[in-house]
């Protein structure tokens, strides 16, 4: 039966359901609620595990570092300024090619000072060689990070559970929280072929020249690719153990007939469902969201974008000076197929900036809009800046329309 | 003894015995160590006396680098390498799974004073403050030898390094070595102690006794760099005695901030025995009166810790051999 929870405290039971044995954290804004529901789990004797409080993240990566290569089940949860800290240990993570899970409670990065939601935490660190599963809604994040324990040790990867940081956090649903039993069936206890012991003794993390550098960044590069098969593998079991599925990498919706494609990443995405039911007048278009943005799901994508002429990509992150990291990367993967939609990306919702459904209409023109469309941040306020910060060539379809109208 | 069943049955050699049996060898031969590197030879120490029912959480550095050129390795015993700073988080993750999982391993965190007094202090604080059953051993060679001799926060006074060189206007390093230990220990430490590779029954001894402990325990392992240092390879055993023996480095033990033992030193050596070996004090002996001057400094800072910890010591020899035999041996295992 559904329970009315907290994001937060939703994805803490979820993790105590996997059976921790080590979980190690620092508090950060808005991941916060997910460590303290966890120490109180701790603390009431619901979870049995050694809880760490650390004095950083980069402890806390390391802590969770270290139980992982002792082959105990390990979790940490952070977000923003702390992904950063850790993101040395998380590197580290993966090359050593640990099984462990991290929920990152999406935060915007510093400077200016943002304590509110967008995506540039995650995406700094998308090249770490992490899983990256990112969730629309708080029932999909409770249900990925009881997949993410499955897929990490399938897999020897760790992976980083995604989720919008107040938004879903923060926002109370009606949940369903799966039996233990559910979970015990689904999730095998963890057997780490590579864990340090006495008896078996092994040396971990070893200086590696030029001859062999270059094959172990193979091996990492081939095991991230082959996790799609694993992250869909979990995700259809965990179906057929609950009734629920999330889309594997890439979920699709919308009929086959639309032109227009909008891709999102995250709990925008239930924002523009809802959009697009209240807009008939618009044209049709098919929502695909991006659930697993590492593995990059190529394939997949490229199939979901058939008969598209316009793809419009709406993300909450950029690359300064280039353009939307995802954008760029929709774009490379649908690189040279004929026939292949032209590619409009926008950046939105930054620093907590409300996505409204608005947005949906403003993005659906925008692919209308005639000429090439290559990168803006859709919702930038022209008025708030500057005259000499507004940068005309920067300025997104309708935002350029509204200015013109107003001088 | 008993004269009695002396007379009847021959007296075992115990000694002759225990030498027959294997003695746990953690760190093989065969590794990349400079000729004379002290750190190498107090790792092999602290395993055999440590046994081989532990696992080592290794920061970067020389240590690390030596012993792991892939596909090899030097290490008998489980052993991880992360990263530079981060030895304390990585053995307290080690730790807390152990006592999850309800395995006995004693987890050992091997650093150089790099990875100790410096990038890595912040994590070895966190590890000491939440109490995890963790064997810190600090490396000291008193400078980042791994990156070709750079100061660090435990350099000495006045040694010339690649990044505080002796020139006509500065004289080596100009801040004093942090006094890591007196940090440590203010940690509610249970345990924790300095030791010498000139000294190897001491150090096995302390090592012992911090394994024993059920909670942080803290060795820093004073290890001549010929490298770094500018000596002969050949003598790093000496001048880590004549170190000793100056009273720059005092041989501690320190039981929850409280001096429990100290080694005494009978025969007091003058710093400038210990200083002219070195190539790194070399500009303390031009005849100028900014180089007599910090060599009264250093003997200053000398005569400062056998006036503290109570150095000075009478009676037998003070050479440290009565002790050889405490090294842990043990069964096929251990060979």
């Amino acid at each position: 039966m559904p329970q009315a929870l907290e994001g937060s405290q939703a994805i803490a039971r979820a993790v105590a359901l996997c059976r921790p044995q080590v979980v190690s954290a620092y508090p950060i804004t808005p991941q916060t609620h997910i460590v303290e529901n966890l120490a109180r789990l701790v603390a009431d004797g619901a979870l049995a595990c050694e809880f760490v409080s650390v004095e950083s993240e980069h402890s806390a990566a390391s802590v969770v570092l270290g139980a992982a290569a002792a082959g105990a089940r390990a979790y940490t949860a952070s977000a923003s300024q702390g992904i950063l800290l850790m993101s040395e240990v998380l590197y580290n993570i993966a090359g050593l090619r640990l099984p462990l899970v991290l929920t990152c409670a999406n935060r915007a990065l510093s400077a200016p000072l943002s304590i509110w939601n967008d995506q540039q935490d995650s995406m700094a660190v998308r090249d770490a060689g992490w899983i990256q599963l990112y969730c629309a809604g708080n029932q999909e994040a409770v249900d990925t990070t009881i997949q993410a324990f499955r897929i990490a040790q399938d897999t020897e990867l760790p992976v980083m559970v995604c989720v919008d940081g107040f938004t879903l956090t923060h926002t109370l649903e009606p949940i369903e929280i799966p039996d233990q039993a559910a979970v015990d069936a689904f999730l095998p206890p963890l057997h780490f072929a590579r864990a340090l012991d006495p008896a078996r003794p092994l040396s971990l993390g070893t200086l590696v020249s030029p001859e062999w550098f270059t094959e172990a960044r193979h091996s990492q590069h081939g095991a991230l690719l082959a996790a799609a098969a694993d992250i869909e593998a979990a995700d259809r079991d965990w179906a057929a153990a609950t009734g629920r599925a999330w889309g594997g990498l890439l979920e699709v919706d919308g009929p086959q007939d639309a032109r227009i494609g909008l891709l999102t990443l995250g709990s925008i995405s239930g924002t523009m469902a809802d959009a697009r039911a209240a807009s008939p007048d618009l044209p049709p278009v098919r929502l695909l969201r991006l659930r697993a943005f590492r593995p990059f799901p190529a394939a997949a994508l490229q199939a979901a974008c058939a008969g598209l002429e316009t793809l419009v990509v709406l993300e909450r992150a950029l690359s300064p000076g280039g353009e939307g990291i995802v954008t760029a990367e929709v774009r490379a993967a649908l690189y040279g197929r004929e026939p292949a939609p032209a590619v409009r990306g926008f950046a939105v919702g930054l620093g907590g900036r409300d996505v409204p459904m608005a947005i949906y209409r403003r993005a659906v023109e925008a692919a209308l809009a005639p000429g090439e469309g290559t990168f803006a941040i859709l919702d930038v306020d022209p008025r708030r800046l500057p005259a000499e910060d507004r940068y005309p060539d920067l300025a997104p379809p309708a935002a350029r329309g509204a200015e013109e109208e107003a001088t | 003894m008993n004269e009695e069943s002396s007379d009847s049955t021959p007296v075992p050699d115990v000694a002759a015995l225990r030498r027959r049996q294997p003695r746990f060898q953690g760190l093989e031969a065969g590794h990349r160590a400079c000729l004379g590197c002290a750190q190498a030879l107090a790792a092999r120490l602290v395993l055999e006396a440590a046994g081989p029912d532990v696992a080592v959480a290794n920061a970067t550095g020389c240590l690390e680098v030596f012993t792991t050129p892939w596909p090899e390795s030097a290490w008998r015993v489980p052993w991880v390498h992360s990263l530079f700073e981060n030895a304390g988080a990585v053995a307290s993750g080690l730790e807390a799974a152990f006592k999850a999982q309800g395995r006995a391993a004693k987890v050992l965190a091997f650093a150089g004073d790099g990875g100790t007094f410096d990038i890595g202090f912040q994590s070895l604080s966190g590890m000491i403050e939440r109490h995890h059953d963790v064997l810190y051993v600090c490396y000291d060679n008193e400078a980042y030898m791994n990156t070709g001799v750079q100061r660090s926060s435990s350099t000495p006074h006045a040694a010339a390094t690649t990044t505080s060189p002796a020139g006509r206007a500065r004289l080596g390093k100009r801040h004093l070595k942090k006094d890591i230990l007196s940090i440590v220990a203010a940690h509610h430490m249970p345990y924790a102690a300095t030791a010498s590779v000139a000294y190897p029954s001491d150090l096995r001894k302390k090592v012992r006794r911090a394994v024993a402990v059920e909670g942080p325990t803290f060795l820093l392992i004073h290890s001549p760099c010929p490298l770094g240092w500018g000596h002969d390879g050949s003598r790093s055993i000496e001048i880590a005695r004549l170190a000793v023996e100056s009273g720059l480095v005092p041989l501690i033990e320190l039981e929850r901030g409280e001096l429990t033992g100290a080694m005494p030193i009978r025969a007091v050596r003058p710093v400038t025995d210990y200083l002219k070996a070195q190539a790194r004090f070399r500009h303390l002996f031009a005849d100028t009166p900014e180089a007599h001057r910090e060599l009264e400094h250093l003997q200053a800072l000398a005569d400062h810790n056998i006036e503290v910890y109570g150095l000075r010591g009478a009676g037998a020899d003070p050479r440290d051999t009565a002790g050889a035999d405490t090294v842990r041996r043990g069964g096929a295992r251990w060979a």
